[in-house]
């Protein structure tokens, strides 16, 4: 029987003890004595939240298919067990074998989200691993870092050995077996550091030196080593069906946030969104072969027992397969008991079609992402659904008997104007209009419509990479602005208004586009006792305040400034496959609120035609 | 057609609570395919009960699940699927058909339940256990025959004071534990742990940590006798 690393009385005492113990179904056990590699993977949150990813599910697949490999998981303690760790100077250990991460050849981080940042300390701490790449020795693992946010890697740049840019499909296998051969040669832990930065993809901050300019944007950014190249390339498998896929996921004992199979239908987006940096970081996009899908639906299902299945993509509604796969599921899985879930919907006559049979028409909500409220402000960011299209898809939703519609928008966005920012309120109205039109005894007594925004954060890689953000003031100024033209509404009875938090807004900000030197404040922050930032229970500003004032660093030189097109931004050494001139073209045409059709439309010349493939070479098929 | 499934739980598991140990086997019967029925509407939902929830931090021998079928399995291919597709500290032991009335359900016939009880080195390990103090031994006929020992019983609704020695219908000690035979179900039930705390206080004597080990959930005969519950079932072959 697995010998448990938290004794009895411990996992008696904490919060949710199965976060801890391991052994759930399809979860991975080898021999430690006939593997040559252990990697631990690490989503740095709470299991149920890091259990959700399918990113680590596939890489966990990827890499125990490999006899020499075997890969545990690693979440972060909750708060509980995180204190009594320290108090007993209990290691932080992998779930499969419950043996310390510190002794293990990798530490594989994935950074979905900046606000995890000071549980990667946590994590690194805890594992008794030093903080600082500087500092590790020989024995300690090689602290790896994948994920979105590694596409800035440059405020978390001390804290890891290497950084993989990109998808993981493609170059691991390269990296492991440089790192057996590198093992089997009696090389140094800077041997294998200096072999990786020769492999595509593979960032190795210790090779860069940076220096800065007396008003404190980058002066030159250059690689102190022979073995590091200029550029790093952004990985990219272009046969996104042909590959890996986890048709055993882990199944866990305890109900965690995403709680059912998850069908990747597609990588990238056509849309071309300018807030969004998922939209530009997968492209090109690159579609699943329907009958691939509907095999891993069969097979996913009988491993896991799931009830639940889901489709994952950035915009399910683009994908060509997609009826075809729906109707394929409800078919075959709706008598028997399996919910279908369908995120990321356009709202049209099909897709309200699938859902009435799907889901409870009269407890379940419908959703629309207009983004922004005016039409000119939704020209500015590139979403191209009109008023006319959310109108009349509310409409079809109406008449089909739901009387209840989410609206997601965005504040703070570029060149956004007071008028902008009431035309929320208004928007939000005439959907509750439109409800209202319909016949009284057709209708299903009123309606909710909840309207929520968030504070827009400009992301590398994007058209706004270079605008400026605003303070924590004017955030909420103008959140009020919008709630008072919520008052203001004929149906403002039928209307809710809720904004996302925006001092979190502000450090996500600086972490986004940060460069090297404010890894000081968030040590400090974590020092201070910053943990769980994304959980508002445990965010605690002050303290981050706090962290920049005593590091000297200022949050306004992160978020207030305008940058230059002509400034070095600290990503700029990683090639993402879209060029900087596509990106300033596309904030040219975002001032003058003009609209790029997307992808299957017309090429707008990204640059992510260089990869041979996915929708930029479709219709040259 | 109606199926008793009788379970063993140990090891890990038992750190895993009851609503979960019941998501567990509902994601079992997909993985086993057994041919369980569901109940109608729009979230159509297995129809299955559990006997008697488990306590976190108790392992047992004979924990139980009623569920319906919409046809026929064996017990052999049943239990055989079911081993098949559970994990480390699970074990199914049987299945079996039950009869269809509904008073026979396991929540309905549950009269009582047995346990272990070993006393421990620490709270730390269940597995480092102490013998049964031979004070302890000669005390327990003294405690039973006490006219009566009230202690506070916790619900979720309500604490009241109880009278427990009604509910305890056997308890001695065994070489390397404590025996007790105790009700269960809807009407009376009664947990190990607070019989071992009115037991240390009526010794005077402080605190113990204590491991509790259910054996078997049991209905009461005719004639007075308490079987398992699987006794009321028959294979089906």
């Amino acid at each position: 029987m697995r010998k448990l690393a938290l004794n009895d009385e411990i996992l008696l005492k904490i919060e949710k003890p199965a976060r801890y113990i391991g052994g759930e179904v399809n979860s991975v056990m080898k021999d430690p004595e006939k593997v040559d590699i252990r990697f631990a993977m690490c989503f740095p949150d709470v299991y149920e939240i890091g259990m959700s990813h399918l990113g680590i599910q596939i890489l966990y697949d990827m890499f125990n298919r490999r006899e020499d490999v075997w890969c545990e998981r690693v979440y972060s303690p909750w708060i509980d067990l995180d204190k009594i760790m320290r108090e007993m100077h209990i290691p932080l250990f992998a779930l499969e074998s419950q043996s310390p991460v510190k002794d293990f050849d990798f530490l594989g981080i994935t950074i979905q989200y900046e606000m995890c940042y000071t549980n990667i300390l946590q994590v690194l701490e805890l594992s008794q691993i030093p903080l600082f790449s500087a500092r590790r020795g020989e024995e300690d693992p090689i602290v790896i870092g994948g994920g979105p946010c590694a596409y800035n890697p440059e405020p978390l740049a001390d804290f890891f050995d290497l950084f993989y840019i990109g998808e993981g499909e493609t170059v691991y296998d390269q990296l492991l077996d440089a790192y057996k051969e590198n093992k089997k040669n009696g090389g140094s832990r800077k041997n294998y550091l200096e072999k990786a930065a020769e492999i595509e993809g593979i960032y190795v901050p210790s090779f860069y030196d940076v220096t800065y300019k007396e008003d404190g944007t980058i002066a030159s950014f250059s690689p102190n080593n022979s073995h590091a190249k200029e550029k790093i390339q952004k990985q990219v498998i272009m046969d996104v069906t042909h590959t890996y896929y986890p048709e055993a996921p882990v199944v866990p004992f305890i109900k965690v946030t995403q709680d059912r199979i998850v069908l990747e239908v597609q990588r990238g987006c056509i849309r071309g969104c300018r807030f969004c940096q998922a939209g530009m970081l997968y492209r090109p996009t690159r579609e699943r072969d329907v009958r691939v899908l509907k095999q891993y639906a069969y097979q996913m299902l009988k491993n896991t027992g799931h009830e639940e299945i889901s489709l994952g993509s950035l915009s399910s509604s683009d994908y060509s397969g997609l009826k075809e796969l729906v109707t394929f599921l409800i078919e075959e899985f709706k008598g028997k008991g399996i919910n279908i879930s369908l995120p990321s919907l356009r709202i049209d006559a099909f897709s309200l079609d699938v859902m009435e049979k799907v889901q409870d028409v009269r407890k379940s909500s419908l959703t629309f992402a207009p983004e922004a409220g005016s039409q000119r402000m939704r020209n500015v960011i590139n979403k191209g659904l009109t008023e006319d299209d959310i109108i009349y898809g509310a409409g079809q939703a109406f008449e089909g008997g739901w009387n209840k519609v989410k609206l997601y928008f965005m504040l703070g966005l570029p060149t956004e104007t007071e008028e902008d920012m009431k035309a929320i309120a208004e928007l939000s109205d005439k959907v509750a209009r439109r409800y209202y039109e319909i016949p009284k005894e057709n209708r299903n007594g009123k309606c909710q419509i909840t309207a929520s925004s968030s504070f827009f954060i400009p992301k590398p890689f994007t058209p706004f990479q270079w605008e400026p953000m605003f303070t924590n003031t004017e955030y909420i100024a103008r959140a009020a602005i919008v709630k008072h033209a919520f008052q203001e509404q004929l149906n403002r009875k039928s209307l809710r208004y809720n904004w996302h938090d925006a001092e979190v807004t502000v450090l996500e900000g600086v972490f986004a586009r940060g460069d090297r030197r404010i890894s000081a404040a968030l040590l400090k922050a974590y020092r201070l006792g910053c943990l769980y930032d994304s959980w508002s229970d445990y965010f605690d500003f002050d303290k981050w305040q706090e962290a920049f004032r005593s590091t000297g660093l200022s949050i306004e030189f992160y978020n207030l400034r305008a940058r230059s097109l002509d400034e070095i931004l600290p990503w700029d050494f990683i090639d993402s496959g879209v060029t900087k001139q596509f990106l300033i073209r596309e904030l040219k045409r975002a001032k003058n609120a003009q609209v790029t059709q997307n992808c299957r439309r017309q090429c707008s010349g990204c640059g992510a035609a260089k990869w041979g493939g996915g929708v930029c070479f479709e219709s040259k098929n | 057609m109606k199926a008793r499934i009788k379970f063993r739980k140990y090891g890990v598991m038992k750190f895993i609570g009851h609503l979960d140990v019941m998501r567990f086997f509902q994601k079992a019967m997909r993985r086993a395919d057994i041919p369980i029925a569901f109940t109608g509407g729009y979230s159509p939902h297995m129809i299955m009960s559990f006997a008697q929830p488990l306590g976190v931090g108790i392992t047992s021998d004979g924990e139980y699940l009623d569920i319906e079928l919409t046809e026929k399995i064996t017990s052999e291919k049943a239990v055989a699927r079911l081993n098949q597709v559970t994990v480390e500290g699970i074990d199914i032991v049987s299945f079996l058909e039950i009869p269809e009335d509904k008073k026979a359900s396991g929540m309905t016939v549950t009269a009582a339940a047995d346990y272990q009880v070993f006393l421990l080195k620490s709270m730390e390990s269940s597995d480092d256990r102490l013998a049964i103090p031979e004070k302890w031994q000669a005390h327990i006929p003294a405690f039973l025959s006490e006219k009566q020992m009230i202690v506070w019983k916790k619900t979720k609704k309500s604490e009241k004071e109880v009278d427990i020695l009604p509910m305890i219908y056997e308890m001695r000690a065994e070489a390397d534990s404590i025996y007790m035979l105790l009700a269960a179900g809807s009407e009376q039930n009664l947990k190990p742990d607070l019989v071992m705390e009115a037991f240390l206080r009526y010794m005077k004597e402080e605190e113990r940590p204590f491991h509790y080990h259910r054996l078997d959930i049991r209905t009461k005969t005719e004639n007075g006798s308490f079987l398992p519950l699987s006794d009321m079932g028959k294979e089906i072959l």
